[in-house]
């Protein structure tokens, strides 16, 4: 399991780019077995019962394959990305409210995000996984409690103490390259 | 009009960022959160640092089986779906430049608003969202107030057009002021232009003025 984490991020880049460009039914069954049982647990924590949250989970997987030509590996890793689905479907079946997104941003058909700018994203994805895993207990508590629900974003410190310094700089890059291409 | 801004000065607080990325903000806090993320790619870039932090949890998170058969079930909804999603099904650029956001909330552009005059020139619009917060457009002619005020939660003021200065600071296009309980204010509207902001308060304000008072619950800021 140790070099699971250790290439996961990679590994799925990959395979969502071989979802997308032919519909490769092997890279979606090993996506889903990797991602739906964490999706379904990160569901029941936020509060579904088993019956809502495999239900839930069966659309946020569908997501991923209808929408694989949104994913861009220049700005979030494959578990972000499938997060930031999962956590829209529990504010919409378990909130029963809407949620607003901020402007779409994505590429054209006529560019591409750089490769080697994916490349670094993914790899500092991995290492603020590894930060996250080895932060003090408690502190790392408060963080599962701020995402799992638990916690308002008044009671949420001010200072998070998460080293989210160069992960934001190099997807604030990224964001600059987009915007350039877009015009 | 270009949406995204350069010159914000006025940000997000990493607390609003990380609840919003976490999904547990009322929808008023989320609509306002997203019009700024729409204007400011600096603060688009640290909620995106944070949807990684979200990422993290999910990799981490207690694993629950999947039912029997659950991955053919899946791939059936693929099959059911309506082929090949439109590319961009995103909403169109407002010609108000008006963050997109805003533009499902309002049911169009600026000019579909539906204002209502809550005195001294003053006009707002509550937009439709869940109740455990208000969203509201307020337009302030050049030169006028909005009544003084505090609060018992938080309020958001995001600046959509021309600008306002209060007690505290000087708040221009893309500007957003994070107001807490302690904050009594007067925002007034620069001279050379009406202001337009998009506001969203978790509990009713309170308005220090006793005409004010007794007109609140009837025009429900």
């Amino acid at each position: 399991m140790t070099t699971d984490t250790k290439t996961y991020s990679r590994d799925w880049v990959a395979h969502v780019e071989r979802i997308h460009a032919s519909g490769d039914t092997r890279a979606f069954a090993e996506l889903f077995e990797h991602f739906a049982p964490r999706v379904k647990g990160f569901l029941i924590r936020s509060g579904a019962n088993d019956t809502l949250a495999e239900e839930c989970t069966q659309e946020v997987m569908a997501t991923i394959w209808q929408k694989s030509h949104l994913f861009d590996p220049t700005r979030a890793s494959v578990a972000t990305w499938i997060f930031t689905i999962a956590r829209n479907r529990k504010i919409d079946a378990l909130r029963k409210q809407r949620r607003p997104e901020p402007e779409d941003l994505t590429w054209g058909p006529e560019a591409e995000p750089d490769q080697e700018d994916a490349l670094s994203l993914q790899q500092e994805c991995a290492q603020l996984d590894q930060a996250i895993a080895t932060l003090p207990v408690k502190q790392r508590e408060l963080i599962e409690k701020a995402y799992f629900g638990d916690l308002s974003h008044s009671e949420i410190a001010e200072e998070t103490g998460l080293p989210l310094g160069t992960i934001k700089s190099r997807i604030r890059l990224a964001l600059d390259r987009l915007r350039h291409a877009m015009k | 009009m270009k949406t995204v801004m350069t010159n914000i000065k006025h940000h997000l607080t990493d607390a609003l960022l990380m609840a919003y990325s976490a999904g547990t903000l009322p929808e008023a806090f989320n609509l306002t959160v997203a019009a700024h993320l729409s204007m400011c790619d600096d603060c688009r870039a640290r909620q995106a640092a944070f949807d990684t932090v979200g990422g993290a949890m999910l990799e981490s998170c207690k694993r629950v089986r999947m039912d029997q058969g659950s991955l053919e079930a899946t791939m059936a909804r693929i099959r059911a779906a309506p082929d090949a999603p439109t590319p961009c099904a995103s909403t169109p650029k407002l010609p108000s430049g008006l963050p997109t956001p805003l533009f499902d909330y309002i049911g169009g552009d600026l000019d579909t608003v539906k204002w209502r005059p809550v005195g001294m020139g003053v006009k707002q619009a509550i937009l439709p969202t869940s109740r455990e917060a208000t969203a509201r457009l307020l337009f302030i002619p050049a030169g006028a107030a909005v009544p003084d005020h505090g609060h018992r939660g938080t309020e958001l003021t995001l600046v959509l057009r021309g600008a306002f200065h209060d007690e505290c600071d000087h708040f221009g296009p893309g500007d957003i002021e994070v107001a807490n309980e302690d904050l009594h204010h007067t925002p007034i509207a620069d001279i050379g232009e009406d202001c337009i902001c998009l506001a969203a308060t978790d509990a009713p304000l309170r308005f220090s003025g006793l005409i004010p008072r007794i007109a609140q619950p009837f025009l429900r800021i």
